[in-house]
This record gives structure tokens, C-alpha cells and sequence, in this order.
């Protein structure tokens, strides 16, 4: 874990209110592991006061990159920098996707929802220097909802496109889409992340498929270090439901563990 | 070379920062980023007797440079502290204090008498005053009587040094600080949070699952030095400033005001290396003023 207060940003780019921010911080980017986020300060100013987590996107040698949708005041800010400008970066934070060696070989379903892409893209990454076979599967409303759709075609992995009024790939939800793709295939894992509707049909899908999943969750957060228990959810660790931090015990949590909002 | 150290009587601190209950964890959640012996002191999350669920999320609700948290001290409780936290903590050259919570009185005793038992702490803070715990904020600290009776009853069984946590939410903080005084704290820390609410006007729902919560940050910053000016001029035990303190001219402003030493909270999550940034940035300052001690500023407010 680490502090870059000068993590200086050298490249942005954007997609409508979708946007892309790329900062030289290389001690996280040594440590940083796929499914982990950054505590990031988006202004100098004590307002708004809490930083941000974020996903890391993509991770380099020395430099990571954050993907986010502008959501709010946080992302409003974040959105307007520069290239040149220094952010205050905390991270790698939290627990990030768990590579198992036996995934080596196989399929494995990486499933984003609009800006729940955020983490896969370095996910998928990392499984094919595994020997997994990353197939991604990115939903959204509508086209300009999958800004990612040309990176992810250029870096050659299969992906699975689904927008809801079907300006692009499939029409439907992209939960529709990997319930098809389930009838004829066997991945050996499941990664998730977006809307918590999605990530909880997924869940559910892969229960019935017999599908081992975990599904990245998010949060408002007050330090991201374990230390505030703000960020707090529901989770089954065996038979006990307890409050448990998203930040520390998270982000990433496995499929069974997680009690869904509608739960 | 300037002395940093402050004497409370009870207690001598290396420098006059402590890490603030409830957003420095256990203690050791910051230990990643910086060396904890820096520190004058850190202040662990509140403890009852058993690990306690904590309130419904959302928890975290943001206002104008300021936190609102309705967090409802969930907690691992007294027992798996002293004996899975508490030897981690005791080799550090930093005084480490517990916060002591309770349901009621015997609570209270209970969690401080258990906390006594084991060795590796400086003192204990009393924490009559979270906001989020009760019904509409209630808290013992509202009360200069339930206040006496409170510390009264914890200093039968522990002979820690005892630190009482104050609360903003009263009309007369100073006559809670004698209450306390009068029981026989040996000092007390004062703000807590302030009672406060955010909503949302689509939903017409509050934006916390417990619908109040507390607020810290520099929002409350001018309220908490007023009341650590009031609590220092009355009580002669040492008054301990916290509230919205984010850097070291912030720090010098409460004990200028009458702190002995201070507590650094929300500024943690905003910057967590703010602990060991105020400290360099008060030792800076009393180096330019050609001040030899910190203690020397200590209430000398020219009113």
C-alpha cells in the first residue's frame, strides 16, 4: 500500500460522460493485482472531502489507468483533469480477483455492465499470462454505452457485446446473453461487475449452471483501508451474515457469499 | 531544537497528536503507510463487551467539507481486542488508548474493568458520547448527572488513566466537562460528532440507513474551538481538541485555545499521512516562532 501524492496523469481520454485517466504511480502499479482499486483525491480542496475509489483499469509497469462514468461531483472533478496534471493516489487497496491456477487452459467469462467494465479489462489481461482464454462479455443501453468496445476487440480477446435497444450486438441484457452462451459452453469461472440487478442475476445464473463466479462490489468509502467500516455489506461467510467491509475484505467477493440487495 | 512532548499529568506524549477514535481502526490499518511510533498517541474504535453489528448502510454520507457517518460502533468487542489486537499493539513507542462503550453503566464498567487486566495500554477514553448508538443521539455525555455517575462507576474499576470523550450535542458543554471533572476523569477529550442529517429530495429518503448520523470534518471545525476555548477556561483537569482538524495551523489553533494536546480524525481518510504531516507542520512552526515547547502555547488565547 502506498501514498503517490504526485502520480502525474499522462494521457486521458473520453467518451461522452464515459472517461479514461492514465498516471505514472509506479510502486502501486508493481504491486497492483487485478479486482484491487485506488483511494483517489479528486480535488486539492476539502470539498468534496472523501476521495474516490476506483477501479484499476489497466496496470503497466509503472503506470495505471482508471476507467469511470461521471456519477457524481467526485467523477465530475476527476473528469476534468489533464494530462500533466499530479493526483494524489492511494492504492493497490482491497482484495482483487482470485487467479486459480486450474483456470489455466480454459474459458473463462469475464461479464461488464456499462462502467463495471472497469476491472476486467486488467482481469482478462492477467488470465491470458495464465493460459486462461479471457471471453468478455460487455452490456449496456446502448451503443455509446460500451466506449471499451475497440479497445476490447483490438486486444484480440473474444468479446460478447449486448445493448439493451440493440444499436450494437446482441439485443437484450448481457445477463441474457451469457445464460445463451451457457448452453453450449463450459468456462471453468465467472468474473462480474456492474449494476447490483445484473451482478445478482449472474449469481443466480451461475448457481443454476453450477458456475463458480465472484462479482466485484462497490461503495461509498471513507478511508479504504479497512480502518472506518463505512462500507459495509452483507455477507455469508458459511452460515453467519455479518456486516463486512467492501474496502478490506472486498472488493471482490465470491458469488455465494454476497446477500443481493433484493434479497 | 523544539520539545514536542506534552505532559497531561497522567500521561506524557511524545508530540500532542493522537489518531482519533473510530477512523484509525485498531490501530494497525495505517501501518502500511507510515511508522505508528510517530505518533503522540492513537486512539482505537470503540469497544463494547461483544463484537456489535453496527448499523444499517448506507454509513458515509458527504456534506460541504464535511462527514457524516452513522458507522454504530460495529466491532470485534473487548475480548477478541485484548487478545488478538491488543499484543500486536504493546510493543509500539506510541501511547495507545482504548475507547470504552457500553449499553448503560455496567457496560461500560465491564468493557473498562476487562481492558485494565491487560498490559499495553496508556489510558482509556470513555466514549459517552457517539451519537449513532440510540435513538435520536442520546448518549450518557447529555447529561452532566449520567456523566458524574458514568465515570464514577468506571474509575471504581479500573485505575487506568480516564479520558472522557465529550459530546457537542448539549446546550452547556462545560458543565458536563466539570461533571466529568467532578468524577474523577483525568482529562477530556472533546468534540464528538454533531448530530446531523442528510437527505435526498427525489427519493424523499435520508441518505443514512440509520436516518441521523454524526458530522466531523473542517465543516465543524470553529464549533469544536469554541467549545474546547468554553471546557479549557472551567475544568482544570487537560482538555484534549478534536473536531475538523485537517493540519498543523488547525492543530495550533485548539491548543492555542486551551487543548493540551489533539486528535486528528476525518482527515485521516482524506490524508493519511495527516497524523505525521501536522506533526512536522507544528514542529516547523514553533521552530520559526523561536517556541521551545508546545507547551508553551497552551491556552494562551489573548482574550
Amino acid at each position: 500500500m502506498f501514498q503517490d501524492k504526485n502520480a502525474r496523469i499522462t494521457e486521458t481520454r473520453s467518451w461522452g460522460n464515459y472517461f479514461l485517466l492514465r498516471v505514472s504511480a509506479p510502486q502501486i502499479a508493481r504491486e497492483a493485482r487485478p479486482g484491487q482499486f485506488l483511494m483517489i483525491r479528486v480535488s486539492s480542496s476539502l470539498n468534496p472531502l472523501l476521495r474516490r475509489p476506483l477501479s484499476i483499469h489497466n496496470c503497466t509497469a509503472s503506470e495505471i489507468e482508471i476507467f469511470f462514468q461521471v456519477t457524481g461531483e467526485g467523477t465530475r472533478l476527476l473528469s476534468k483533469k489533464i494530462t500533466g496534471e499530479e493526483l494524489d493516489v492511494m492504492g493497490p487497496c482491497g482484495c482483487g480477483f482470485s487467479l486459480k491456477p486450474e483456470f489455466k487452459g480454459r474459458e473463462i467469462f469475464c461479464v461488464g455492465g456499462g462502467r463495471g467494465l472497469a476491472p476486467l479489462f486488467f482481469l482478462a489481461r492477467e488470465l491470458q499470462t495464465i493460459g486462461a482464454t479471457p471471453v468478455v462479455f460487455y452490456g449496456g443501453q446502448t451503443l455509446s454505452d460500451l466506449p471499451l468496445k475497440n479497445r476490447l476487440e483490438e486486444a484480440g480477446w473474444e468479446t460478447n457485446f449486448s445493448t439493451d435497444d440493440g444499436s450494437y450486438g446482441f439485443t437484450g441484457l448481457v445477463t441474457q446473453l451469457v445464460e445463451q452462451e451457457l448452453r453450449n459452453r463450459k468456462p471453468a469461472f465467472l468474473f462480474g461487475c456492474g449494476p447490483e440487478g445484473m451482478m445478482a442475476r449472474l449469481a443466480d445464473i451461475c448457481q443454476l449452471s453450477n458456475l463458480g463466479a465472484e462479482f466485484s462490489l462497490e461503495s461509498i468509502m471513507g478511508c479504504g483501508l479497512g480502518a472506518c467500516w463505512g462500507c459495509v455489506r452483507k455477507i455469508k461467510k458459511g452460515s453467519e451474515i455479518k456486516y463486512h467491509r467492501i474496502c478490506q475484505d472486498g472488493p471482490v467477493f465470491p458469488a455465494e457469499e454476497i446477500v443481493w440487495s433484493g434479497d | 531544537m523544539v520539545d514536542l512532548s506534552v505532559d497531561l499529568g497522567f500521561l506524557k506524549l511524545k508530540n500532542p497528536v493522537i489518531a482519533a477514535s473510530g477512523t484509525f481502526g485498531y490501530g494497525l490499518e495505517f501501518e502500511p503507510l507510515y511508522d505508528l511510533n510517530l505518533l503522540g498517541g492513537l486512539v482505537v474504535k470503540g469497544l463494547y463487551f461483544k463484537p456489535r453489528e453496527g448499523n444499517r448502510p448506507p454509513r458515509l454520507a458527504e456534506s460541504p467539507c464535511g462527514l457524516i457517518n452513522s458507522i454504530g460502533l460495529q466491532g470485534i468487542g473487548v475480548e477478541a481486542f485484548c487478545h488478538e489486537i491488543l499484543p500486536k499493539l504493546a510493543g509500539l513507542q506510541t501511547a495507545v488508548i482504548a475507547n470504552v462503550c457500553g449499553e448503560e453503566e455496567e457496560e461500560y464498567a465491564r468493557v473498562a474493568e476487562y481492558l485494565s487486566r491487560h498490559r499495553g495500554l496508556a489510558a482509556l477514553e470513555l466514549n459517552i458520547s457517539c451519537p449513532n448508538v440510540r435513538e435520536g443521539g442520546m448518549c450518557p455525555a447529555q447529561d452532566p448527572e449520567a456523566t458524574y455517575r458514568t465515570v464514577k462507576r468506571v474509575k471504581q474499576v479500573s485505575s487506568l488513566p480516564l479520558i472522557t470523550k465529550l459530546s457537542p450535542n448539549v446546550t452547556d458543554i462545560t458543565a458536563v466537562a466539570l461533571a466529568a471533572e467532578e468524577a474523577g476523569s483525568q482529562a477530556v477529550s472533546l468534540v464528538n460528532t454533531f448530530l446531523a442529517l442528510a437527505l435526498d429530495i427525489e427519493s424523499r429518503k435520508p441518505k443514512l440507513g440509520n436516518v441521523l448520523g454524526g458530522l466531523s470534518g473542517p465543516a465543524i471545525k470553529p464549533l469544536a474551538l469554541r467549545m474546547v476555548f468554553e471546557v479549557a477556561r472551567k475544568v482544570k483537569i487537560p482538555v484534549i481538541g478534536l473536531g475538523g482538524i485537517f493540519s498543523s495551523q488547525d492543530a495550533l489553533e485548539f491548543m492555542v485555545a486551551g487543548a493540551s494536546a489533539v486528535q486528528v480524525g476525518t482527515a485521516n481518510f482524506v490524508n493519511p499521512l495527516a497524523c505525521p504531516e501536522i506533526i512536522k507542520g507544528m514542529e516547523d512552526w514553533a521552530e520559526s516562532q523561536g517556541i521551545s515547547s508546545l507547551n508553551e502555547i497552551v491556552g494562551s488565547l489573548r482574550v
